[in-house]
């Protein structure tokens, strides 16, 4: 399908201001109508349109057997999803929220991310599993969780985390067309507009940012390639989902001319892109909500030790949520904001 | 605790200190067996609903055991398949055939030609049967013991040995542990080695083909062992929800490594009654009487064909060998069981039959031994040509990095790398 026809040029196309859910949802509705090959299922996503509306009216657009709910059993979710894949369909589930993944995990592990290898090509699984996460909204402790880098750390997975709707919709549509399972986490606090940090100032939509205008019809973000937030000279920072815009918050009220990565994609890693900035500014901030220890943060440090350490002017800042579950009346003494971030930079600045 | 506020509840009194029951089989290493307490219904004593019944009328069925093959090798009772000798005969060869097989990779096993072999002795009619019942393009999701499947489907044994061997012509590429077969081209999904995985995955092939109006359906295997895993759960619910064209197949062959049936929840109830709490059909086999399972099978099949959704098969039979190779069973059961099994060998039982029908003899049977011995021995004989285990003729070193993902990523070109650099450190003169 992505021979037969081509992208759409971005600078063409007409746009929409759409939230990130509305680009969530129309990346779905564009996939279900070009790929007749595409189901999307998972826990109130039909008739309902999911908890977060991610799937609104899409059920009434495309029919009962392309759009269904499913009984809650994330593992067999996963489980009906790889023989789907088996048999040549593009599954697109939904896990209700990243936290309730865990019992789909055998078939995600064992299963999704080793079957090619385990045939020989002879079975695939093209499957997107879409899933919201991240904390910010008081969902406790099985709300709010990160578990991204239980998928990194996986053989045979791939997984994306967009920060804008613009971004989400192509790499979304990416990730569908993708012929190797991909973990899809979609940062829930930036859902209905972006997050800075700062908690205790209004919330903002998304119509006043530049990231949610979002082209019309088909276009796909390459896995894999990460994106330039900001350019900047004086440090590198390497973000991913709510924490990219955190960071761009923290840097600009501190005045410093920082260079922001939004990786994207943790794997593949775009590494052409991280060794290039922190080669050119010689100072590396990893920031990621997720629990620290065995953290994905753990892993860009050593890369960026192993590959760019002759032109390290400081030791690698890695500003992460506690080893703490997290919690519900302390979220925001969990959540790795300004002031954590604000030392971080201060140390990085002064070394 | 804290006393003052009235709080819900009896006080405990005088009452018995509660026991955890473990469940223990009845016989171990030398201990006489005696199997005359099992209930074994006369054959062609179970009726036959139609298949478009309601699953609630196959319920008697799930404590029953449908049989087919009497004391005097007759077929008997509404069950009987009615197949004409020649199918008879090709089922009898298929499973001789995998018979012949199973001793023979066991040997190459034991001569280190590979690491590990399962044989399925005793239980060829489960799948060998099954394979006769469906459709030649109906999807199979096995476990590890159904070899006989993909014999019956005429997959080469030459395949199979490659597999085994994890040789150069092997096409999983040496990746896969012995006996975990894929074979896209003969309907027979990836086998993963973790247990009980198949089963959702065969819910979400029959789904993927009612979703597409197509006419195939799936089967599923799963030891009776492994039933205990949650995946049992989803794919029976997912299966029942959506009324997928699915067969679920418990085989019951008593043993799950050293641990028998009881642990996995025989002690209460049988293995097809489960089929009532999920409302779908349900069917107890001899699955030492081929024509049973083949009965059993084509009637899921042609119920399942009709949208009328999943039925649940448990097999009864026995494991007359260890789990594998790795195993050695004379250290948890008593070896009397085999030879006391009530419900006898299935390659026997339908050898009979047919001498019965005035269809064979035992010189014909002799003659056929001979013939499937020396088929597997060619086989055998073709793969060791393109190589063994550890004797270096396996499949290219490069493509131990490939089918991770599709494309190889920056981060798996560089191991490769690395792993290339590491072999001619070791030997200076390596070339692929």
């Amino acid at each position: 399908m992505r021979a037969e026809e081509s992208p759409v040029s971005l600078s063409q196309a007409t746009t929409r201001r759409l939230s990130m859910i509305e680009a969530i949802n129309d990346a779905l509705d564009i996939m279900l109508a070009r790929d007749p090959d595409v189901v999307v299922i998972g826990e109130d996503v039909g008739y309902f349109g999911g908890v977060f509306r991610a799937t609104a009216g899409l059920q009434a657009r495309h029919g009962r057997t392309r759009v269904f709910d499913t009984p809650i059993s994330e593992g067999g979710i996963i489980g009906v999803s790889v023989g789907m894949a088996a048999y040549g369909l593009r599954p697109v589930p939904e896990i209700q929220f990243a936290d309730y993944i865990y019992p789909g995990l055998d078939q995600l592990v064992s299963e999704a991310a080793r079957l090619r290898y385990r045939s020989a090509g002879e079975f695939t699984a093209p499957i997107t599993v879409r899933a919201p996460f991240g904390g910010g909204i008081f969902g406790g402790q099985t709300h709010s969780q990160s578990p991204e880098a239980l998928f990194t750390h996986v053989a045979g997975l791939k997984t994306v985390v967009p920060s804008t709707p613009h971004d989400a919709k192509g790499l979304l549509i990416a990730a569908i067309e993708d012929n190797d399972p991909v973990i899809f986490f979609e940062p829930k606090r930036i859902y209905n507009g972006p997050f800075d940090g700062y908690y205790d100032t209004p919330a903002r939509p998304w119509a006043t940012h530049p990231g949610s205008e979002v082209p019309d019809g088909y276009y796909a973000i390459p896995l894999g390639k990460a994106r330039i937030v900001r350019e900047g000279a004086d440090l590198t920072v390497l973000a991913y989902g709510t924490m990219v815009h955190v960071a761009e918050a923290v840097l600009a009220a501190k005045g410093i001319d920082a260079e922001i990565i939004d990786l994207r994609t943790l794997v593949p890693l775009d590494i052409e892109a991280v060794e290039k900035s922190v080669e050119k500014t010689g100072k590396c901030l990893v920031i990621h909500e997720a629990t620290r220890t065995s953290g994905f943060g753990a892993e860009l440090v050593a890369l960026v030790q192993e590959r760019c350490f002759y032109h390290l002017e400081a030791p690698i800042e890695r500003v992460t949520g506690f080893d703490t579950p997290y919690p519900h009346s302390l979220e925001w003494a969990y959540f790795p904001g300004p002031v954590r971030i604000g030392e971080a930079v201060d140390r990085l600045m002064a070394g | 605790m804290t006393r003052g506020r009235s709080r819900s509840g009896s006080s405990p009194g005088n009452l018995p200190p509660l026991r955890l029951h473990v469940p223990e089989p009845l016989y171990r290493p030398g201990d006489p067996v005696d199997f005359s307490d099992l209930v074994i219904p006369p054959a062609g004593a179970a009726a036959r609903p139609d298949e478009t019944c309601a699953a609630s009328e196959t319920y008697p069925l799930c404590t029953a055991l449908i049989r087919v093959l009497d004391e005097d090798d007759r077929a008997v009772g509404a069950w009987n398949p009615r197949l004409d000798p020649e199918t008879l005969r090709r089922m009898l060869r298929a499973m001789a055939l995998t018979r012949a097989f199973d001793d023979r990779m066991h040997r190459a096993q034991r001569q280190g030609k590979t690491s590990f072999y399962m044989k399925c002795t005793g239980e060829e009619a489960v799948s060998v049967a099954a394979a006769f019942a469906l459709a030649a393009d109906d999807m199979v999701f096995p476990s590890y013991r159904q070899q006989g499947i993909l014999i019956a489907r005429g997959f080469p044994l030459v395949e199979m040995a490659n597999q085994i061997y994890s040789n150069r012509a092997d096409r999983l590429k040496g990746r896969q542990l012995p006996v975990m077969y894929s074979a896209r081209d003969y309907g027979f999904f990836s086998l993963s080695g973790n247990l009980a995985t198949q089963y959702p995955q065969a819910v979400g092939w029959a789904m993927a083909s009612a979703i597409k109006g197509d006419t195939r359906i799936a089967a599923t295997w799963i030891g009776e062992g492994s039933s205990a895993e949650g995946d049992f759960h989803s794919g029976l619910t997912f299966g029942a929800v959506y009324s997928a064209p699915v067969i679920f197949n418990v085989v019951n062959n008593q043993w799950a490594i050293s641990s028998f049936s009881g642990l996995a929840g025989a002690e209460r109830a049988t293995f097809a009654a489960r089929a009532i709490g999920y409302g779908v059909a349900g069917l107890r086999v001899d699955g030492n009487d081929a024509l049973a399972v083949f009965a059993a099978m084509r009637w899921a099949a042609d119920r399942a064909r009709a949208n009328l959704g999943p039925t649940l098969i448990e097999h009864f039979t026995y494991r007359a060998e260890g789990h594998s190779t790795s195993d050695d069973p004379g250290a948890y059961r008593s070896a009397q069981e085999r030879e006391e099994w009530p419900l006898g060998d299935p390659v026997n039982r339908l050898k009979r039959h047919l001498i019965a029908l005035g269809e064979w003899s035992d010189e014909r049977h002799t003659e056929m031994d001979l013939e499937v011995v020396e088929e597997v021995r060619a086989a055998s004989k073709a793969a060791e040509k393109n190589g063994t285990l550890g004797h270096g003729l396996h499949h290219p070193f490069k493509t131990m990095f490939e089918d991770v993902f599709e494309d190889l990523p920056w981060h798996l070109e560089e191991q490769a790398e690395q792993a290339i650099r590491e072999r001619r450190i070791k030997w200076p003169d390596w070339k692929e």
